[in-house]
């Protein structure tokens, strides 16, 4: 069988994982790390440019047999693709600083990123369970490492031998719930398993256990509670620019997965999977939320509030059982991926701040309290950081936060579901004293730490992130309404 | 024409953004500057509103904004929201004013006035939205500039504690009345407030309504406040600048008695019926509660910030009623309650400013000798609020007692007229603790404490702040159809032609 591939829709992952290797040789023969940089960000911009192509040119799809498509590009993958390229070009701009304050390894660091989102533009094409797993193991591997790259600090290490450990089970886990899926529908395509479920002679007990199994393992990689538990050590540990990776890039690239899987393949059981989101949702945001009440760190109190935005985000998909038809499925589906592309760009703001003030100590970000007074030295980046906290705890003016909640509450009402939402808002208020507990730190009258001046690559990262946040406060449009298959 | 209603919101926005570029020194007269602007144009805008069709929407603008959530920019005004809007452009610009007195610049201007703007727009456009979530919009715009308005330029070491009680316990109230009004929306599929408002309900079964007006007015109820979700108001309008308390009481409060009269009510009738006994139970709870607490305060802010929760007691029972009679009360309650208290508010901060504090055993007696305008200021202010006839804060406790004696529909009668009694009891007892205040404060000889002092009596700025509220609410109270008149046509429509 002869294959054509369309090169221009894998195009974006393809011109990421040919840059990795270069930016991996180049060090080797030409080791300054300001041109491995230099490289990788260009690597990114030209995906970037593919991805604009992309998005004027159409759907593509690509590695089909018959009808059925493997790697397919519409307005979901466009959407996705753009979240997780903004997320690399942020982090690529705020590595630079870090990767020479903290002698990492330029090479490997910027080759093992490129990679790792290379796997997760590629999830967001799949539409296979084996592509979608495999696309996955590859954000995974690389980040393990990536983690684990402050060689001399034994936390790092230890965070990334806790990531690979959860991982790894989570990925045993999930192959044997696609096993099971696969020896019940005989299909391993995603419609083709949503028709198949919808056959009566369908054995419905294995298909669903299988899917279940699928959903926990995500579960492990969007840090839904119970399955949190390697986010906050690893974020510590991590690189701040790799945290900022791991919560925005990786976390999209599991919702992704979720939001097809559940959605295009597991459709027809929404009332099996759907309560069982639901719980997990209203789990997810109250324990994220209330550990991060107590947080002192920067990095875990992001880390924290990321598991509890992750709560949020699940919440419109697990009011599924309570709707009818592929339609009002799409809808909630585009809730959630709503959602996730307004928090992407908000949380990249965040954290490109916190690169900013870098390791404090031996906190990557720093305490809290070191944030006094910012904005006495730092004006205008002190209000950026006030704007994007403002954003994550939804509140005008960061209206881009507010419409994304209206986006969430609107799904998890439209499927019936108002516990979930009276939980959600009892949650805004949790969320809003933390964030609000930072943000007024920063206007006390008396600066804790001298912070020099913001690097320049830094600064172009926040710039990106606040006019990523500004477009979708004034035109959320842009983000909403989109659903696989749309 | 109905670009001017735009202009409402566009200007002090671009106002709030504009004042970052100006000089400090000038920052709040340019704050001067746009909310008198903004005042004119609310105005003109009361100038070209035809009065006789109040019950219908006028200069409505209504263009898409987020199709996907069905959120559309609809603005527009009534008989309901005019009275409102034009109160609060007139609170903002006096505000200003008051902040322009020589003395009286707050630290760091700049930012001051464009928390000020800042919070106009999220207040003139809760009043003109008329799309439910652009409605809760606005509603959530004001929270984050009055939080640092309180926590930044707040009076008392407590400042910080009560402005995040105040963020905090009335987002919970939106985060509440988003889910009501989303339960709205999912009934119905539709946001715009005009169109269901007419559709009264139907197509929304009765669990849903009761649920739904469970949800809507338990959210708004943390903005009235209602007792018993009272507890944050004290603190925040204690501990705010004297423009924050201001505003606080004369038109942050307003906003949840105006979403239940523009939402709860009229989209949720049968919920309304079930839930409104409970909503003027609570309310004459709140005005004997807020009655004795009074009686309790030994400052002088303090008191006035108790007294709101009273004032909001009769306005809810007037909701409650759910008549005509009833509702316009309480529209005209809110006006006045605006009038009266915000002047209060500023006497209040006139006399911190003079005094260095309101604690009244502190202050002592005299007021009327010492500085006689400032004192018979007082003595005004306080006699309109206890509902002196004559005077605004008659008439909205009057009518809505009033109203409270024939209650609208299938309402239990023997009820109702319960209320009216403990209504009118907590009339007298709010009579009884401003009387105390005043002769505490106002009447008797002057303290010994304050004898070498000089103090000096209201300043011609002052004047100008404080001279429209005493000529508006003394207007009103001789002609109250100044403001029933408007409003009367715009209940009727809401009601069903009631």
């Amino acid at each position: 069988m002869i294959q054509n591939v369309d090169y221009l829709a894998i195009a974006p992952p393809l011109v990421l994982a040919l840059a990795g290797l270069a930016m991996l040789l180049l060090d080797a023969f030409l080791p300054r790390s300001g041109w491995t940089h230099a490289g990788a960000l260009a690597g990114v911009l030209v995906a970037g440019a593919m991805e604009v192509w992309l998005a004027f040119d159409g759907p593509h799809r690509t590695f089909c047999v018959g009808e059925t498509c493997s790697y397919v590009v519409d307005t979901f993958t466009v959407l996705f693709q753009s979240v997780m390229l903004i997320a690399g070009l942020v982090v690529v701009l705020i590595a630079r600083a870090e990767v020479r304050g903290t002698r990492l390894p330029a090479g490997e660091f910027y080759f093992l990123l490129l990679a790792a989102l290379a796997g997760a533009l590629t999830l967001a094409a799949g539409r296979d369970l084996i592509t979608l797993v495999v696309a996955l193991e590859v954000v995974s591997l690389p980040l393990f490492a990536l983690v684990a790259l402050r060689r001399y600090d034994g936390r790092s290490t230890e965070a990334g031998l806790k990531m690979f450990l959860v991982s790894v089970i989570s990925t045993a886990v999930m192959l044997f719930g696609v096993s099971l899926v696969y020896g019940a529908t005989g299909t391993l395509f995603l419609e083709p398993i949503s028709a198949a479920l919808r056959r009566p002679e369908m054995p419905h007990g294995v298909a669903a256990a299988g899917a279940v199994l699928v959903l926990v393992g995500f579960g492990f990689k969007v840090s839904a509670v119970p399955f949190h538990f390697w986010a906050p050590d690893t974020y510590q540990g991590a690189p701040i620019a790799v945290a900022a990776f791991l919560s925005v890039a990786s976390k999209a690239a599991g919702f992704a997965g979720l939001a097809l899987v559940l959605t295009v393949a597991f459709g027809p059981l929404a009332n099996v999977w759907g309560p069982l989101v639901a719980a997990l949702a209203a789990l997810t945001m109250t324990a994220g939320n209330l550990v991060a009440l107590r947080q002192r760190t920067a990095m875990r109190l992001l880390a924290w509030s990321s598991i509890a935005q992750a709560g949020y985000m699940l919440a419109p998909l697990g009011a599924a059982a309570g709707v009818t038809g592929d339609p009002a499925l799409r809808d909630l589906v585009a809730a959630t991926v709503g959602y996730l592309a307004i928090y992407s760009v908000m949380n990249l703001g965040v954290f490109a701040i916190v690169a900013f003030a870098g390791w404090i100590g031996r906190h990557g970000g720093g305490l809290i309290e070191d944030y006094r007074g910012l904005f006495r030295t730092h004006p205008v980046t002190a209000l950026a950081l006030a704007f994007f906290l403002a954003c994550l705890a939804g509140l005008p003016p960061g209206l881009a936060g507010l419409f994304a909640k209206i986006v969430v509450f609107r799904g998890t009402l439209t499927g019936g579901y108002g516990w979930l939402g009276v939980i959600m808002a009892v949650n805004t208020v949790l969320g809003l004293y933390y964030y609000l507990a930072w943000a007024s730190r920063l206007f006390a009258p008396d600066p804790a730490v001298h912070f020099g001046r913001v690097p320049r690559y830094v600064t172009a990262a926040i710039l990106v992130a606040a006019a990523g946040t500004l477009l979708v406060s004034v035109a959320p449009q842009i983000v909403l309404g989109v659903a696989p298959g749309g | 024409m109905s670009v001017l209603t735009v202009l409402l919101v566009a200007l002090p926005l671009a106002g709030c953004l504009a004042v970052l570029g100006v000089p400090e020194r000038v920052a709040v007269w340019f704050g001067v500057v746009l909310t008198g602007a903004t005042l004119v144009v609310a105005v003109v805008v009361a100038a070209v509103f035809d009065y006789h069709r109040s019950g219908t929407v006028q200069l409505s603008v209504d263009g898409s904004w987020i199709p996907s959530i069905g959120l559309r920019f609809h603005l527009g005004v009534d008989g309901i929201s005019l009275p409102l809007v034009v109160l609060t452009a007139l609170l903002c610009a006096l505000s200003a004013v008051y902040l322009s007195r020589p003395a009286g610049a707050p630290e760091r201007p700049r930012a001051f006035t464009a928390l000020l703007l800042l919070t106009e727009v999220g207040m003139i456009g809760t009043f003109v939205s008329l799309d439910l979530l652009l409605f809760f919009v606005f509603f959530e715009v004001v929270l984050v500039p009055m939080y640092a308005i309180i926590a930044g330029w707040g009076g008392g070491p407590g400042r910080t504690a009560a402005a995040r009680q105040f963020i905090l316990y009335t987002l919970l109230g939106s985060g509440v009345l988003l889910v009501g009004l989303l339960v709205i929306y999912s009934q119905t599929s539709t946001l715009d407030m005009v169109a269901l408002a007419q559709r009264a309900g139907t197509g929304i079964g009765h669990t849903v309504q009761v649920i739904a007006f469970l949800l809507v007015a338990g959210g708004l109820a943390v903005k009235v406040p209602m007792w018993p979700l009272h507890s944050w108001l004290p603190d925040a309008h204690t501990e705010a600048p004297t423009v924050g308390s201001v505003l606080l009481a004369g038109v942050l409060l307003k906003m949840g008695t105006y979403g239940m009269v523009r939402i709860a009510v009229p989209m949720l009738p049968e919920g309304a019926r079930v839930l409104a006994p409970a909503l003027g139970a609570l309310g004459v709870v709140g005005i004997i509660y807020a009655a004795l607490a009074c009686l309790a305060q030994r400052n002088l802010k303090r008191l006035i910030a108790f007294s709101s929760v009273g004032h909001m007691g009769f306005v809810l029972l007037g909701i409650a009623t759910l008549t005509p009679v009833g509702i316009n009360a309480a529209l005209f309650g809110n006006i006045a309650h605006g009038l009266i208290t915000g002047l209060l508010f500023f006497l209040a901060g006139g006399v911190a400013q003079r005094y260095g504090g309101t604690d009244l055993d502190r202050l002592g007696g005299g007021m009327l000798a010492t500085v006689p305008r400032l004192g018979s200021l007082l003595v005004v202010a306080a006699v309109a609020s206890l509902g002196l006839p004559g005077l605004a804060g008659f008439w909205g406790e009057m009518l809505a007692m009033l109203s409270a004696f024939r209650p609208g529909g299938d309402l239990n009668r023997g009820l109702y007229l319960t209320f009216m009694v403990v209504a009118g009891l907590g009339a007298v007892l709010t009579a009884a603790y401003f009387l105390v205040m005043l002769r505490k404060v106002a009447q008797g000889t002057a303290s010994p404490r304050w004898a070498g002092t000089v103090i000096a009596d209201v300043t011609a700025r002052e004047w100008v702040a404080w001279a429209p509220l005493v000529v508006l609410f003394v207007a009103a109270g001789l002609w109250p159809g100044l403001v029933l008149g408007v409003t009367d046509g715009a209940v009727r429509g809401l009601l069903g032609g009631g």
